[in-house]
């Protein structure tokens, strides 16, 4: 029941993107094409499960462990950072079309606030290692729900007559806004 | 570069969230009231101003191959210092920006300015430049926090204007500020176009 809650929560109720505004900016960035879009998904639901269990073990075993709790925004921005090209380096070696697919998004997600965000926010809700590994999944596809909603509504705005000044990122934002308002309508399922 | 033109040029002409539309997460995330927008504006300024500084005293030292893990582990410093003295010293703020202040380390304008700007600077122009920066974030940041205020709760800094029953709560809410930034960036866009 626990998993369950955690899960609904994370995609509909709390969506990562709509409701808590992390990873914005890929939202915005690549959402112009469905293709990419959902490559890119596809890359931040990898990297942000891997992460989060990386960071989690980091926190418990190194972090709380020594007392050096107020190192965590260093050390995690780190481990990111370095966990995204380890990703790319292995991906490049072991299954060239993988790399081909989500290579070009994989330098872009080391400034995506939502991985950072989801590996903290498991740290500070107090969950145990699997249900963290749920808690990122779940929010992986929250985002990739998101991002690929808002790609096939923006591939058919390019077709539509908008009035000059809100042409690119004004009306993509506020085509966000009435989505983010659609989503409110799960608040009252948790 | 004349420095006032240095300083002046993150409010309107290179604004980084009505013009360069970067760093949307806590522009969004936090300016459910102008208050909120402020104190983000100020703790983000802060550390692009100090990180500007460093980088631009350490650029001669740093390898080409590593500059932006190093730009990164200097800027995350700076936003643990913001985090513990907010903690200790704003706490309410603190708690109400929450998971948004460790995010500064990952907000693109702090990485953004550290790469073409302060790299190539010297000292004083680079932290004019976080300064100006940084102050143009916080004039956007606390716009669109009162304007969502005033048409959310009826209320600015706090102060109430009129009643909050005749509030429209969505403006508070999520969908309020996609929209809100979405009306002003288009405002914005024809303001620079007269």
């Amino acid at each position: 029941m626990n998993y369950f809650v955690i899960v609904l929560s994370a995609i509909l109720v709390n969506n990562i993107v709509l409701m808590k505004f992390l990873g914005i900016c890929p939202f915005l960035g690549v959402s112009k094409r469905l293709s990419t879009a959902m490559g890119m998904a596809g890359a931040v639901a990898f990297v942000m499960t891997l992460a989060t269990i990386v960071t989690y073990l980091i926190q418990i075993y190194i972090l709380n462990k020594f007392g050096l709790a107020y190192l965590q925004t260093i050390a995690f921005i780190l481990v990111i950072a370095a966990l995204v090209q380890l990703v790319e380096i292995i991906l490049k070696k072991v299954s060239p079309p993988l790399y081909q697919a989500l290579g070009i998004f994989l330098p872009l997600i080391t400034t995506n606030c939502a991985i950072l965000g989801v590996a903290i926010l498991t740290i500070q809700n107090e969950f145990n290692l699997l249900e963290g590994v749920v808690f990122a999944i779940s929010n992986a596809i929250g985002f990739g729900l998101a991002l690929t909603l808002f790609a096939g509504i923006r591939e058919h705005l390019d077709l539509q007559d908008i009035p000059k000044g809100l042409k690119g990122t004004p009306i993509a934002l506020i085509t966000a806004g009435i989505l983010a308002m659609a989503f409110m309508g799960f608040s009252g399922l948790v | 570069m004349n420095q006032w033109k240095n300083f002046t040029k993150g409010f309107i002409k290179e604004n980084p969230v009505f013009v360069l539309v970067l760093g949307m997460c806590p522009t969004l995330g936090v300016t459910s009231s102008a208050i909120n927008g402020l104190g983000m504006g100020l703790a983000t300024t802060f550390v692009l101003m100090m990180s500007n500084i460093v980088i631009s005293l350490v650029k001669g030292v740093i390898p080409d191959k590593v500059r932006i893990p190093s730009f990164i582990v200097i800027i995350a410093a700076f936003v643990t210092v913001v985090q513990l003295l907010m903690q200790a010293f704003v706490p309410a703020l603190f708690k109400s920006l929450g998971l948004f202040i460790p995010l500064i380390v990952v907000n693109c304008i702090v990485l953004g300015r550290a790469e073409a700007f302060a790299s190539k600077n010297k000292v004083g122009s680079s932290a004019i430049d976080g300064l100006g920066i940084g102050l143009g974030f916080t004039f956007a940041l606390v716009l669109l926090g009162s304007i969502r205020e005033i048409l959310g709760s009826g209320k600015l800094f706090n102060i109430t204007l009129y009643s909050e029953n005749f509030g429209t709560l969505i403006f508070v809410l999520a969908p309020g500020a996609f929209i809100v930034l979405g009306y002003l960036i288009a405002l914005i866009n024809r303001l620079k176009k007269s």
